[in-house]
C-alpha cells in the first residue's frame, strides 16, 4: 500500500509546500502524487520530475478547474481504498479538503504535522506552537496535513514517475461554485516558500512607511511579511500576515522590523534558521528569539541596511 | 431561517500556556477560560445576519464539561437566542464534535451553520469541514465576508496569496476567519437578559453518538528553546555578521 499526496498547483507548476508534503510522505512509504484540475499536462510533467514520486495520478475535469473542497474530497475517498495515508500540505486547499475527506472515511484527520515518528505516530504544534503534541492514530487510514516549514521540500527535478489518468466519481454532495479570485501577483518570492523574509509590524507606523521595506526586500530578493498588528492597522494586506492565524514561515533569514514579538507572531516564524530583529524598544520580546538584535530607529536603520546590503 | 453557531470553551488567548510536568497536556486548572476567539466572530456574524433579517433565530451549541454553560451565556449575552449544552467529560476531537453537531442540526434544521475556523487550543481547523462532509452540505472555510445573494450566499475566503469568492446553496457550512468582523462586547442589560434565556442540556448518548477519541495523546512537550542571540551595535555590524557568521547573505 502506498501514500497518496494531493498536490497544490498553479499555472503548470507544483507549489513548494506540496513538495514538503511529498518529503513527509516519503518517510511513510511509496508516494503517489494526485493532481486534480483541468488542462494538467504541464503540471503532470512537473509532478513526475519531483524526486520521491513513484506515480502521478491525474484527475483532469472541468469541474475540478478550481480547487473546490467538495469534489476534491470525493476524489480522495474514491482513491482511499488503495492507500494507508492521504496527505496534503497545510495550505488553504489542504486544510479545507483533508478534514472533509477524513469525516467521509470516519477518520480523525491530523492537522499541521511537523514530524513523522512512524506510520501511526506524528508530532503537531498545539496552542499556537507553544506546545508540541505527539499523537498516535487509531484509525485504519490516516489523513494528514503537513506543515511545510518542518520538512525540506523534495527536489523538483530528478524523478521520473509514471503518469496515470484517474476518473473522478460523480459528485456525492451539493458543492460550492467558484465565483471569482483575487490573487495578488508580485515579482517577489512567495512568502511561505521564500529563502529570506522581511516583515514589518506596528512600528512601521503607516501604509506609506511600510513601503520602506521594499528596497531592502529587493536587495535581499526577499518576500515581505507583516505582523497581525500591521495587517489590522491597514499597513499591509491580509495575505502578508505571518503568525499562528496567518502564514507559518521558516526561511533561512527572517528580519522582523518594528515588530514587538507577540506570541501569535512568534508562532509563525520562530523556526526560521536566523532571526534578525530591528526595534527601538530594547525590551521588546522579539529580541528573546532573535539571533541578531539591533536596537535602533527603523526609519534610520532601513535605508542604511539597504545601502550596506548593496555594498556587501 | 435558523442559524446554528457552535462555540468552544478554551484557554483565554492572552494566557501563555504551560506544559504539565508529567507531559500529559497543558495546565488548565485555575487558568482563565474564554470563548474561542474565532467562535466569537462566528456568533457576531450570525447576529448581524439576524439584524439584516436573513435569520430569525440563533442557536448556540457547546460540547464539553458543565462549565461550557458560561461560554454559552457569553454568546447569549452577545445576542444569540438560546443554547444547547452537549455535556460530556470526554476530551472531544473534531470528528466527535462534528457527529454531535450533526445530530443537533438534524433536530433543529438550521439553514446555515457558522463555526470558527479553528480552536486556539488544539489548532485542528477541522470541525466545520467535517460537519459539512457528514451532512453532505457545501462548505466555505476561512470566510472574510458573507453576502446574501437571493437564496444563496456569496462567501469571500482568505486563501493562500489572496481572496476567493464562492457561491453556496443553502443549507451550508461557513467557517469564520479573523477579518470577517469585529465581535461586539455584551452590554450589561444584555448580560442580565441572557440569564433568562434557556440552555438545554443533552448528552452524547442521547444524541446516539460515541465520542471516543481516535487519537491517543502520547505526550505534550515544550517546543525547543532558541538559544539567546546577541545584540549588534550598528547596521554595518549586522550585515557583517549575516555575511561572515550566519552566511545567509
Amino acid at each position: 500500500m502506498a501514500i497518496l499526496v494531493l498536490l497544490d498547483h498553479e499555472a503548470g507548476l507544483i507549489k513548494q509546500p506540496s513538495r514538503s508534503a511529498i518529503a513527509a510522505g516519503a518517510q511513510l512509504g511509496e508516494v503517489h502524487a494526485l493532481l486534480a484540475g483541468h488542462e494538467l499536462a504541464a503540471a503532470a510533467a512537473a509532478a513526475a520530475r519531483i524526486q520521491g514520486v513513484a506515480k502521478v495520478l491525474v484527475a483532469d475535469q472541468a469541474l475540478l478547474a478550481h480547487p473546490i473542497a467538495e469534489p476534491l474530497a470525493d476524489l480522495l475517498i474514491s482513491l482511499a481504498p488503495g492507500y494507508t495515508h492521504i496527505l496534503a500540505a497545510s495550505t488553504s486547499v489542504g486544510k479545507s479538503v483533508i478534514p472533509r475527506a477524513a469525516a467521509l472515511l470516519d477518520a480523525q484527520s491530523i492537522s499541521d504535522v511537523s514530524a513523522v515518528l512512524g506510520s501511526d505516530r506524528f508530532v503537531r504544534p498545539i496552542y499556537a506552537g507553544n506546545a508540541l503534541a505527539t499523537v498516535r492514530s487509531l484509525d485504519p487510514i490516516k489523513l494528514l496535513t503537513i506543515r511545510a516549514a518542518s520538512f525540506d521540500p523534495a527536489p523538483a527535478e530528478g524523478g521520473s514517475a509514471t503518469i496515470e489518468a484517474v476518473t473522478p466519481s460523480a459528485p456525492s454532495a451539493r458543492a460550492a461554485s467558484f465565483v471569482s479570485q483575487a490573487v495578488a501577483h508580485s515579482d517577489r518570492p512567495e512568502l511561505a516558500a521564500a529563502r529570506v523574509v522581511i516583515s514589518g509590524g506596528r512600528g512601521m507606523g503607516s501604509a506609506a512607511n511600510f513601503a520602506l521595506l521594499e528596497p531592502v526586500a529587493d536587495a535581499l530578493r526577499a518576500a515581505i511579511g507583516a505582523s497581525r498588528a500591521a495587517v489590522d492597522s491597514g499597513y499591509a494586506p491580509n495575505d502578508f500576515q505571518v503568525g499562528q492565524t496567518g502564514k507559518v514561515v521558516a526561511p533561512e533569514l527572517y528580519i522582523a522590523v518594528g515588530i514587538s514579538g507577540a506570541i501569535q507572531h512568534l508562532a509563525g516564524m520562530k523556526d526560521s534558521k536566523f532571526i534578525v530583529a530591528i526595534n527601538k524598544d530594547p525590551d521588546a520580546p522579539i529580541f528573546v528569539v532573535a539571533d541578531y538584535g539591533l536596537v535602533a530607529d527603523l526609519f534610520a536603520a532601513l535605508p542604511e541596511l539597504k545601502s550596506e546590503l548593496e555594498r556587501a | 431561517m435558523k442559524l446554528l453557531v457552535p462555540v468552544k470553551r478554551v484557554v483565554d488567548f492572552n494566557i501563555k500556556v504551560r506544559v504539565k510536568s508529567d507531559h500529559s497536556g497543558v495546565e488548565t486548572t485555575g487558568v482563565k477560560m474564554s470563548m474561542n476567539p474565532f467562535d466569537e466572530i462566528a456568533v457576531e456574524e450570525a447576529i448581524r445576519l439576524k439584524e439584516k433579517g436573513f435569520a430569525t433565530e440563533i442557536i448556540v451549541v457547546s460540547a464539553g464539561v458543565a462549565q461550557c454553560t458560561e461560554t454559552l451565556r457569553t454568546a447569549l449575552a452577545m445576542g444569540a437566542d438560546r443554547g444547547v449544552l452537549i455535556e460530556t467529560d470526554v476530551a472531544l476531537e473534531p470528528l466527535a464534535v462534528a457527529k454531535l453537531l450533526k445530530a443537533i442540526v438534524e433536530r433543529e434544521q438550521p439553514g446555515l451553520v457558522i463555526l470558527g475556523k479553528q480552536a486556539i487550543d488544539d489548532d485542528m481547523n477541522a470541525t466545520g469541514q467535517m460537519l459539512a462532509a457528514l451532512l453532505g452540505w457545501p462548505q466555505a472555510t476561512f470566510a472574510s465576508a458573507i453576502a446574501v445573494a437571493g437564496d444563496r450566499l456569496e462567501v469571500t475566503r482568505e486563501i493562500d496569496g489572496g481572496l476567493e469568492t464562492l457561491s453556496l446553496s443553502l443549507p451550508a457550512i461557513v467557517t469564520a476567519d479573523l477579518r470577517l468582523n469585529e465581535p461586539r462586547y455584551a452590554s450589561l442589560p444584555n448580560i442580565m437578559k441572557a440569564r433568562k434565556k434557556t440552555i438545554e442540556t443533552v448528552t452524547p448518548a442521547a444524541l446516539g453518538v460515541d465520542p471516543a477519541p481516535r487519537l491517543i495523546v502520547e505526550s505534550v512537550a515544550e517546543p525547543p528553546e532558541r538559544k539567546a542571540g546577541v545584540k549588534v551595535s550598528s547596521v554595518a555590524e549586522l550585515v557583517q555578521k549575516l555575511k561572515t557568521e550566519a552566511k545567509v547573505i
